[in-house]
């Protein structure tokens, strides 16, 4: 065994400290992501979640210019993109579009500049590439409780109004009618939504963030029909994309071209890409109806559906 | 007849007094008046436009009436209502959705409570229950956004009841069904009124599906309303008034044809209603029945 683990994993992984760091935090991160991600793809927001992933490129890049964590500048300005999104009316199918385009290209129009001037005064590409691809082997443990702090923050909200969040993704219209406040419940999502995309942009980088987002809650649903186990299913995917990735990036460093290691970011989202693609299979024929259960429903007789064209495809 | 209040009310259920609705200008529901006992059967007759949705929203809060009053089970009816169960008339959801039939039965259940439902003995067994209840045991762990139109509207009927509810609103439940499941859904639903004595309320364009199991009909046409027995309200001379003119009911193998006269087809009636002056509509209708 031990042999074997040698030569998956280059020498020096598990002593290195950057490395352990990466493997907490990228872990911590892949967690909150699957689990709000799944929400975000059931209420059908992963273009809202994909723009606020982008607008919080305009809070790294100005986080660079005054000097503080690009985490805070994530959040910050991630936050109030969501809370700006649910103002313009991303309640309305129609009104989804727009405002998450609006808000996005306002965003990327701010930092476009912002990125502008990190390079013209630092005089290097460091600024642009840390936040755009992320920096998962340079974070440094002084976030830590940053990443802890926000991790529970954006999974305690989802936690606390997971039923009233669940009624009003199947439909609005019930969980009105059961008293809930659904615009706030929304918005509330919106947030943990925002807070788990400045999580993964601090990773795995701005432009690939909502792939850890997406990816893994796509692969989870398919999975399984349990809204609970799904999350539980994105979420480990989440968390063997990120860390199996954080392992290539290690050991590519012996590979060609340079003897200089490939981008972290590359993997776990070629990784999460193929999981998806893997669980696409079962899916398929899942969807064959097993002989069982049409003769279950044919022995209900009567009141059930017998007809086996009853049920939409 | 004052006399009766007391009787009455003590079985009332729903009570909807003189309610009018105003949206961007036009009046939607004009003095709109009828109640509802425990176990009573009503079908909300009308054709598109006549208000029906309208006035559910009304029941269920999700309107404010410029005028009048809604009741429900004796009080003046409050934001969050656990006594009013609601059933839409079609939920979209995608068939790549992890929520189970019993998943949204369970919402029915705790959907407003805070928190992460905890599985229990308890809270399956009802579910287990309201799925066998409606007829929705054989696809309780079959993804809702799979089922066909008829599966969801068990699945949703059992979303609404297993928060015992004392009333059941349904927005066309059988619109888009086949016939037979147009059916099943109709004795359904007349079970549930019989056995658990709850006053259900189902807006429906057609009356004749649920002539066999209908107590009241409360018959809508351009945002006003007349409520009663069958025999009482689709009359010539009710509908004739309701509609603002001449309308002809003719009885047919025990099915109800409502034709305007003149020759004149029905659709063409409510084409008319939309151009009747507000005079016309403040006419006095009779809430046969409700004396």
């Amino acid at each position: 065994m031990g042999h074997f683990l040698s030569i998956v994993v280059e020498p020096g992984f598990f002593q290195s400290a950057p490395v352990r760091l990466a493997l907490v935090a990228g872990g911590v991160v892949a967690v909150v992501c699957g689990v709000v991600g799944s929400f975000a793809v059931i209420r059908g927001q992963s273009y809202a979640g994909h723009a606020l992933a982008d607008v919080s490129v305009t809070g790294g890049s100005a986080s660079f210019l005054v000097g503080i964590s690009p985490i805070w500048g994530f959040v910050g300005v991630g936050v109030v993109a969501a809370g700006i999104m649910d103002m313009i009316g991303i309640r309305r199918p129609r009104g989804r579009d727009l405002a998450t385009g609006i808000v996005r290209g306002a965003g990327l129009g701010l930092a476009a500049l912002f990125l502008y001037w990190d390079t013209t005064s630092s005089n290097t590409t460091g600024a642009t590439i840390t936040i755009l691809f992320g920096s998962i082997f340079t974070i440094s443990s002084a976030i830590l409780p940053a990443v802890a702090l926000l991790s529970v923050l954006a999974l305690g909200i989802v936690a606390v109004v997971y039923r009233p969040l669940l009624l009003s993704s199947v439909s609005a219209e019930l969980a009105a009618v059961r008293g809930i406040p659904v615009r706030i419940v929304g918005l509330l999502c919106l947030m943990a939504i925002s807070v788990a995309v400045s999580l993964s942009a601090m990773t795995i980088g701005a432009i690939l963030s909502t792939a850890l987002l997406i990816g893994p809650a796509a692969t989870g649903l398919r999975l399984t029909s349990r809204p609970g186990l799904a999350m539980i299913w994105a979420a480990l995917i989440g968390l063997a994309a990120t860390w199996l990735g954080i392992l290539l990036a290690w050991d590519s460093f012996y590979w060609p071209p340079a003897r200089h290691g490939w981008p972290v970011s590359f993997f776990v989202v070629t990784l999460v890409f193929i999981f998806y693609l893997l669980a696409r299979q079962p899916a398929r024929w899942a969807t064959r109806r097993p002989a069982v259960r049409s003769q279950a429903a044919r022995a209900a007789g009567g009141l059930a559906p017998a007809a086996p064209g009853a049920r939409q495809g | 007849m004052t006399n009766q209040w007391p009787i009455d009310r003590q079985d009332e259920v729903l009570a909807v007094e003189g309610v009018s609705v105003w949206l961007s200008g036009r009046e939607i529901l004009h003095d709109v008046r009828f109640t509802l006992r425990r176990g009573e059967f009503a079908g909300l007759i009308g054709s598109n436009g006549a208000g029906k949705t309208t006035l559910l929203r009304v029941i269920l809060g999700l309107q404010a009436a410029a005028e009048g009053t809604v009741r429900v089970g004796g009080q003046p009816r409050s934001r969050r209502n656990p006594v009013i169960g609601y059933v839409p008339q079609k939920i979209l959801l995608d068939p790549d959705m992890p929520i189970r039939a019993r998943d949204l039965v369970g919402l029915g259940l705790d959907g407003h409570r805070l928190g992460i439902p905890l599985p229990s003995r308890g809270r399956r067994k009802l579910i287990d229950e309201m799925l066998v209840a409606v007829g929705a045991d054989s696809f309780g762990d079959a993804r809702v956004g799979n089922l066909s139109g008829g599966e969801q509207q068990r699945v949703l009927i059992a979303h609404a009841l297993i928060s015992r509810p004392a009333l059941l609103l349904l927005d066309e439940p059988l619109a888009n069904l086949d016939i037979r499941s147009e059916q099943e859904i109709v004795t359904l639903l007349a079970q549930v009124a019989r056995e658990q004595q709850i006053a259900v309320l189902i807006s429906a364009h057609e009356i004749n599906p649920l002539l066999p199991v209908m107590d009241r009909v409360v018959y809508m046409a351009a945002g006003k309303a007349a409520s009663g027995t069958a025999d009482e309200v689709v009359r010539s001379d009710v509908l004739s008034t309701l509609y603002g003119h001449h309308v002809d009911v003719i009885h047919v193998h025990d099915r109800i044809l409502v034709v305007a006269g003149r020759g004149a087809a029905l659709g063409n009636v409510h084409h008319d209603d939309l151009t009747v002056t507000h005079d016309e509509q403040t006419a006095a209708i009779p809430t046969a029945g409700s004396m």
